[in-house]
């Protein structure tokens, strides 16, 4: 018997379970099926801090959001419209997140005594008519999994781990996907266990077909390819496009990329990456410390390398002293801060967007440093990329900050062509006549010569450097002209980076300031009440330090300005300090991204447009 | 051609000039570190590696000023990192030659990490720790290497930690090279760098050096002519622990327990005697242990030699490796790897 298909724009997925049920996996797999199929996509990957948190309990609950459509679309969705529980305690987390009406698909099997005393519910909410406002489908998922994987010869407990497979065919029959990308992963992924391939496999089959079979669902939905740009595409995490932004620019530079780090949630993934990439000339250096994987990117990026140092708040503030001293001695050196929810440990597995001011001045002395900030995941691409660039032009420490919302999250990725990307030239120093490791050239940049060129031997160090010869120089007037010079050389790539564009009317009554992965709440937002009939702009920063030329200029022409952040209020100090304009804040950090719904009505209470 | 650690056949021959800088030495009148800077720019002509390879780095302290002093490339880093900053220059360009100047506090204290870690890879870094057993740069506070209950500055009453010994740390964190040496002894200390340079790996020299304004005399019982003979044992690989003004005492092993004994008496030869090997890590712990045993002389020389694989040719080789296997890395191939589909233009 056929069932109807309904065909729908926008679809938000939220697959909730325990940390051990395989939801990043179910959600990750769903995202790749659903690239392939050529819809636009964003994803919220949220998961506790713990490896195996207790099972069953709320703080064990992990889930895996995913927003796709037929258009371009800019978040992972402030709200699902289908919720997967696979327990009570994903059920009684996630309820509150979903839209009124919504579909939820429950483990029945799962809304049993123990797991719902848990949970906290006193009466099955399954039964007990709680959930009238949703749509409810229960499905005994584990039983459904058991039957399926009968006479395979895997024992109970492997069998009930395949259940997140089931779950994943059942969605894909609902949202009209094909199984075989999926089939294929788990070949390649599982083949050496093809016992363990061939159960999920099964599972996944029989997620599918029970949708098919099953008089619960009486329509199936489908969402039709985005109208994208022309071109090659693949869905990408912003660790992964930050580490291909890296290599892109060591290749084009013609440098090796030297990566130090020291693991750390959310950046490891990045130090992940780059470990595979060894036929790019990528070296790799796990430190024993963040102190030392600093002092090792600065002492290759002395001997020449691209030097890369990756880390989250804690590692970044433990590097301070190091890039201070980078600053001194002027070295090119890329530090990037994946941002986390702190202050300390904070919250380890969660997003935030609060070492901004630490960044720009979280050094001792007159230390400038560049930052520059990434806006979505595929972004973090170019902007790694940029941050490389900068580093070796003007031989300085650049910041990139991306957060753990960008870095875990991802998106289609418009492929560039290698051949198209910015020049990165590189001109070491070879010529000893005349050289002094403290001359500059026009835009005050000294030069780079590396140990092993004759005639250029120098030493460089962290007491203060006479002007062009470099020597040690503890004269006041020297270190007066020494500390000026450094800011104003960092202060002068403001000439070398894209004046600031704005979305919108270039004047009016409220621009929107943001930067950083709030990117796309923002841009959403402004969207939304755009298309209510106000005028509304929007700015989003993307050089933190110096800021855009014209950033002065573009502020001031409206009467209002707004700066949504997931801290309370950095951007908007250092707004309200360059160019003393008064600054409305919007600021909530809750460890999650901004939800564009909520920045929509502060919009429209702030420009006068409610009641 | 070079080989991995730096070593060039040159036609150019240098002389310690050539490896001093222009810049005037600002040690106190007296200090030992002129006697360690005047030992390591007479050695390195001997090692046949062009001047631009070497790269001098320091932490932070009185030796740490010591690459401003050559004039090879060199960076003075930060306290207690330069061990980490000498790791990044080898690892990028292993044909470089890294040396470390450092002292007691900055190795030991604030850069103890660094220190093991180094060792424990074995990273070719010539690592040479001035050992004056006193904070002299911030004016005489305790070293990790100052004696229980030494009055400083920081401690009036006595010092209450219980000092690091150098040596046996660095053979506890995997140092493929441990030796010891004084700044008194100028041949002694030639003979160590030089062999420290030759090493593959990580290379590790502690230094005992005079501050003679903080800790004045600190060694004088090792290094002054009288002394010097019945307090100093000098290790000489093959050769049996022979030490005494006139060479009269030597050092046996009574089951597991180290004693002295005299030749003199005809009790005991040279054929009863430990005979020193220094590819040996059993005795080099046990022989580590003699400077803090009272009435034992204090070892200097090669403790401990052995060859392993460096860090930084292990990480070429996986370089070359892969590249061997996968191919040169083509950069629009990386970016469209994995799974990626086509939208075409309509």
């Amino acid at each position: 018997m056929g069932k109807t298909v309904e065909i729908l724009d926008d679809v938000v997925i939220r697959f909730a379970g325990d940390s051990g049920d395989g939801m990043q996996l179910t959600g990750a797999r769903f995202t790749d099926t659903t690239a392939l199929v050529g819809n636009d996509l964003s994803t919220l990957p949220d998961y506790p801090a713990e490896i195996r948190a207790p099972a069953g309990t709320l703080f064990g609950v992990s889930s895996f959001q995913l927003h796709f459509s037929s258009k371009d679309i800019l978040t992972p969705g402030d709200q699902p419209d289908v919720l997967v529980a696979m327990n009570p305690a994903a059920l009684r987390v996630h309820l509150k997140d979903l839209r009124k009406g919504g579909l939820i698909i429950a483990n029945s099997d799962s809304f049993v005594d123990r797991d719902l005393e848990l949970a906290g519910y006193k009466s099955n909410p399954l039964t007990d008519g709680s959930l009238k406002e949703y749509q409810l489908v229960a499905v005994p998922i584990t039983k459904l999994t058991l039957n399926a994987l009968q006479g395979l010869g895997l024992n109970q407990k492997a069998m009930v781990r395949s259940k997140n497979f089931f779950a994943l065919g059942l969605m894909y029959w609902l949202f009209s996907r094909p199984m075989e990308p999926t089939e294929d992963w788990v070949k390649e992924k599982f083949g050496k266990e093809p016992l363990v391939a061939e159960a999920n496999i099964k599972a996944l089959r029989a997620g599918y077909y029970y949708g098919e079979t099953t008089e619960e669902f009486t329509s199936r939905y489908e969402v039709k390819p985005a109208q994208l740009k022309p071109g090659i595409y693949r869905n990408i995490s912003g660790n992964e496009a930050t580490a291909l932004g890296l290599v892109a620019a060591a290749q084009k530079a013609g440098l090796q990329l030297y990566y130090a780090s020291y693991p750390i949630t959310p950046a490891s993934d990045i130090l992940h990456n780059l470990s595979i990439y060894k036929n790019y000339d990528v070296k790799t250096f796990q430190a024993e410390d963040e102190i030392a994987a600093a002092g090792a990117a600065v002492g290759a990026a002395y001997a020449g390398a691209l030097a890369v140092t990756g880390t989250s708040g804690p590692g970044a503030a433990l590097k301070s002293e190091t890039i201070s001293l980078a600053v001194m001695l002027e070295l090119p050196l890329v530090i990037v801060d994946v941002q986390r929810g702190g202050p300390s440990t904070g919250l380890p597995t969660k997003t935030e967007q609060a070492d901004l001011l630490f960044v720009t001045f979280g050094r001792h002395g007159e230390a400038p440093a560049v930052v520059v900030a990434a806006a979505t995941p595929a972004d973090c691409f170019n902007m790694a990329y940029e941050a490389a660039r900068i580093a070796i032009k003007y031989m300085t420490p650049v910041y990139l900050l991306t957060d753990g919302y960008l870095a875990n999250g991802s998106e289609p990725w418009l492929v560039p062509d290698a051949d198209e990307l910015p020049k990165i030239q590189v001109a070491f120093r070879t010529d000893p006549e005349n050289f002094h490791p403290y001359s500059r050239n026009e835009n005050n940049v000294r030069p780079w010569a590396l140990p092993g060129t004759p005639g250029l031997e120098h030493r460089i160090g962290g007491l203060e450097k006479a002007h062009i010869t470099g020597n040690v120089s503890y004269d006041p007037d020297n270190h007066d002209f020494m500390v000026h010079l450094r800011a104003e050389k960092v202060k002068g790539i403001s000439k070398d980076i894209p004046p600031q564009d704005v979305f919108g009317e270039e004047a009016g009554e409220l621009l929107v300031v943001s930067w950083g992965g709030t990117f796309g709440a923002v841009r959403a937002a402004v969207e939304r009440v755009r298309a209510k009939g106000f005028s509304v702009s929007h700015a989003h920063l993307r050089y933190l330090n110096p800021f855009p030329r014209n950033l002065g200029d573009v502020l001031k022409k409206f009467n209002k300005i707004l700066v949504p952040e997931i801290n309370l209020g950095q951007l908007a100090h250092l707004i309200k300090a360059e160019f003393l304009l008064p600054v409305h804040q919007f600021n909530k950090v809750r460890g999650l991204p901004l939800r564009s719904s909520e920045l929509e009505d502060a919009i429209i209470e702030l420009i006068g447009g409610g009641k | 051609m070079a080989d991995g650690n730096g070593a060039v056949q040159t036609k150019k021959k240098y002389t310690a000039k050539d490896f001093a800088s222009d810049q005037d030495v600002r040690w106190c009148p007296g200090c030992g570190d002129y006697s360690i800077l005047a030992q390591v720019q007479r050695t390195l002509p001997e090692l046949d590696i062009p001047i631009e390879k070497y790269v001098f780095v320091s932490g932070i302290g009185c030796s740490s000023r010591f690459p401003y002093y050559m004039n090879t490339y060199g960076i003075h880093g930060i306290h207690g990192r330069a061990p980490a900053i000498a790791s990044g220059v080898k690892t990028a360009n292993p044909d470089l030659s890294v040396w470390v100047a450092t002292g007691d506090g900055d190795a030991l204290s604030i850069g103890g990490n660094h220190l093991i870690h180094a060792m424990r890879r074995n990273i070719g870094l010539k690592i040479l720790m001035f050992n004056n057993r006193i904070y002299a740069l911030t004016k005489g506070q305790y070293s990790p290497t100052s004696e229980l209950g030494k009055k400083t500055k920081s401690s009036p009453y006595g010092t209450i930690d219980y000092p690091f010994n150098p040596v046996q740390l660095a053979l506890g964190s995997q140092g493929t090279f441990v030796a010891r040496s004084m700044d008194r002894d100028p041949k002694h200390l030639q003979q160590m760098i030089l062999r420290a340079g030759k090493h593959k790996g990580t290379a590790f020299i502690e230094i005992y050096q005079n501050c003679n304004v903080f800790n004045d005399g600190a060694y004088f019982v090792l290094t002054e002519k009288e002394t010097k003979p019945d307090n100093v044992l000098y290790l000489e690989h093959g050769k049996p622990l022979v030490f005494g003004k006139e060479n009269d005492k030597g050092i046996r092993l009574n089951g597991f327990t180290p004693e002295i004994v005299s030749l003199k008496d005809g009790k005991y030869t040279l054929n009863d005697l430990i005979v020193y090997d220094e590819t040996s890590l059993d005795v080099a712990f046990l022989l580590a242990q003699f400077s803090d045993r009272p009435g034992f002389p204090t070892p200097v020389g090669v403790f401990y030699e052995v060859e392993r694989p460096t860090y930084e040719d292990m990480m070429v080789q996986q370089i070359e490796t892969a590249k061997q296997k996968r191919g040169k890395g083509d950069l629009n191939r990386l970016l469209r790897a994995g799974n990626t589909w086509e939208i075409s233009g309509n």
